[in-house]
């Protein structure tokens, strides 16, 4: 029973992970109307941002929080301005198409200067340790990590469903000439809305660094999850991402107890029977 | 008459002579395939730096200057048995190649090694761990040099048992690799008296290990044994350390560390860590002047690891055969068995032979992590701890269940 207490735990710290990654997602999915396959690259980018930082700038880790966030969020909004925004009104299979051959392409260029075993993070020195549980030993790190993307999620939900800059966001999604009408600048919104979500996949980069390695495929081996993840918490649903990132972490984490074989698999099991029972996805609108 | 049937005669044989002078000429090309992952989490340890590798020794071997057109071409199997089978038989129905070298991951490696056979090419196998190839899967067209499982579990597996770490737990990546290792070495810690106490068999590339790591926490085993590669193994040692492995008594056992692995988890999380590997680039002069060679070579400038050192090697011994029949006769059976035949002797691996069974014999070495204060430069990781004879570290042909064996 002890043993169960810890691997919930362990889940839920993974479900942080996702539930941060498929919540970014959600948000330019939900906004912008784009499928972004580039989200991992740019999760990937987050972490070497933070290490380019604390090799090259000296900058520790707390400092990297704040500004790999903002130095990839501008790559993104980059991204957006120059490519993504000529896409709007087309097929959704053009964003993503587009947005696949930009991870294809960033992934590459880090591959080639820094292959694929990775680059070591340490863990900062206020983190280190950790702490008897009783059931488990619980890394002072990783109890951080649940906690601070806890916080940052649900500060991303209230900003978008509570505040008067969400409903603007909300309203320019549903219909942007009447938006643009009241004086709101649309394009100019939606690009920060793309850095935005870029920023919350960075900053889960960052928090990931110490934990995994700093490789150039850590995105590309997370973000089908995440996509799945999104999948059943339903497309553009900023709640429903959350709560499934969390919900899917623990019970990936319940699977690599009882049948570890299948820890891979088993949330697209949950995906296609999800989509089978309720094709919108658990919390998700029909369009 | 007798003038058309002398002409006849004449023009046959200046066919013939002209055919032969053909024939021979093209008996000095050969085509090497460096088939590797070459951007997945093997990558490193094999992938451009075996290509790289292969080029060296095919430039040292001189034979270039004598004639012969020696072409070495790379391929990625991406760590799937199907895309590796498939290159395998490309480059030898379309693309003309003689030799496959390299090809880690135990799992491509021993599907590859069915269609060399087939195909009757040579396979000269440096990056997959698996014992099998020499041992239940042995064929008359493999060599398997640098290590495998068995060697893995007789050195660092046996030095642990022996030193008091009589209870195991093994973290095993869940295809025919780990599974190899991890047979091989629980056999050996049974054998030694130790008790393997249970294991948990991870997907391959698997990022978090914590939830395998708790399960080993659980076990109370006094060795944890990893047996699995690369990226996997990286992410283990280093999550075990936030874990608190370490302090709580229990030991890791990296039973197949690489240059490259080390270099990622970083000295301070690394220090202190036994494992074996048949080759370290700062052993001798040698081996010293290969590697920074090769190191200006690579983009990271990183130096060989064991296994893009067994390619090397591997090529050259290859190309000595070739040249010692005087032309590629482009039958693998044939080259193997003048391989076989001829003792091996490189800068890298020092003199060594290659048994029967395909097994290449060379000593082994068993290293510790340097500590960071230790490390004097970039790539300055290991301290040497013993050395293991190659007659004690790999199968003895007692115990090799290949057929070719039983003749």
């Amino acid at each position: 029973m002890q043993a169960l207490y810890a691997q919930l735990l362990v889940g839920l710290i993974n479900g942080s992970f996702y539930a941060l990654l498929s919540l970014g997602l959600a948000v330019i999915f939900g906004m912008l109307n784009i499928i972004n396959f580039a989200h991992g690259a740019l999760y990937m980018m987050g972490a070497f941002v933070a290490y380019f930082l604390l090799n090259l700038g000296g900058i520790n880790y707390w400092w990297a929080l704040l500004l790999a966030p903002i130095i990839v969020g501008i790559f993104g909004m980059i991204l957006e301005r120059t490519m993504l925004q000529w896409l709007t009104g087309l097929d959704h299979l053009y964003g993503l198409l587009l947005t696949f051959g930009i991870a294809l392409i960033v992934q590459g260029v880090f591959q080639n200067y820094f292959g694929s075993s990775g680059l070591p993070y340490a863990i900062p020195d206020q983190l280190k340790g950790g702490m008897n549980l009783g059931f488990m030993f619980l890394p002072v790190y990783r109890g951080w990590v649940v906690v601070f993307s806890l916080v940052v999620c649900l500060a991303t939900w209230f900003l978008i469903e509570k505040t008067q800059l969400g409903a603007y966001l909300r309203a320019a999604t549903e219909n942007p000439t009447l938006v643009r009408a009241f004086g709101i600048n649309v394009p100019r919104m939606i690009t920060l809305t793309y850095g935005l979500g870029v920023g919350l996949a960075a900053l889960a980069g960052v928090l990931s660094a110490p934990i995994n390695q700093v490789r150039p495929l850590m995105g590309a081996d997370l973000i089908i999850v995440v996509f799945a993840v999104v999948v059943i918490g339903g497309m553009g649903s900023i709640m429903g991402s959350i709560i499934t990132g969390f919900a899917l972490g623990v019970i990936e984490g319940l699977t690599k107890y009882f049948y570890p074989e299948a820890s891979n698999t088993v949330v697209f099991v949950l995906m296609v029977l999800v989509l089978l029972v309720k094709p919108t996805g658990l919390t998700g609108r029909a369009a | 008459m007798k003038t058309r049937s002398i002409a006849s005669l004449l023009l046959t044989t200046a066919l013939t002579f002209a055919a032969t002078c053909v024939a021979s000429a093209q008996d000095k090309t050969v085509k090497i395939g460096a088939l590797s992952d070459q951007s997945g989490l093997y990558a490193d340890l094999g992938g451009p730096g075996s290509t790289l590798a292969a080029q060296m020794a095919v430039e040292d071997s001189g034979l270039a200057a004598k004639g012969w057109k020696i072409d070495v071409i790379s391929g990625d199997h991406q760590n799937k048995p199907d895309i590796g089978t498939a290159i395998a038989r490309q480059w030898f129905d379309v693309d003309k190649v003689d030799v496959i070298v390299d090809v880690p991951n135990s799992g491509v490696a021993l599907a590859v090694n069915n269609v060399i056979k087939e195909k009757n090419g040579v396979y000269i196998n440096s990056g997959a761990a698996t014992s099998d190839l020499s041992n239940a899967q042995c064929s008359p067209n493999t060599v398997h040099w640098t290590y495998d499982t068995y060697m893995l579990a007789h050195t660092t597996g046996q030095a642990l048992v022996k030193a008091g770490g009589d209870t195991w737990f093994f973290l095993t990546a869940d295809y025919a690799f780990g599974a190899a290792l991890e047979r091989d070495t629980s056999a050996v810690v049974t054998a030694n008296g130790g008790k393997v106490l249970g294991g948990v068999k991870h997907p391959l590339n698997t990022p978090d290990f914590s939830s395998f790591l708790l399960q080993a926490q659980a076990s109370k085993a006094k060795i944890i044994g990893l047996a699995n590669a690369g990226g996997d193994t990286t992410n283990a040692i280093k999550q075990a350390a936030e874990f608190g492995i370490g302090k709580g008594g229990q030991k890791l056992a990296a039973l197949l560390l690489f240059l490259t692995d080390v270099k990622a988890i970083g000295l301070e999380t690394a220090q202190g860590l036994n494992f074996t590997e048949t080759f370290y680039w700062d052993m001798n002069d040698k081996t010293r002047a290969f590697s920074k060679r090769f190191a200006e070579k690579m983009k990271n400038n990183a130096p060989p690891t064991m296994v893009q050192a067994g390619v090397y090697a591997g090529v050259r011994h290859y190309l000595k055969a070739l040249e010692a029949l005087g032309g590629n006769p482009h039958d693998g059976v044939k080259i193997v068995e003048k391989m076989k035949s001829m003792p091996t002797e490189d800068d890298l691996f020092g003199k060594g032979e290659i048994q029967p069974n395909g097994r290449t014999i060379h000593n082994a070495y068993l290293f510790e992590v340097k500590k960071p204060s230790e490390s004097k430069g970039p790539w300055d990781f290991y301290k040497l701890v013993g050395t293991v004879p190659g007659d004690q570290a790999f199968t003895p042909l007692s115990e090799s269940k290949c057929a070719l064996l039983k003749k």
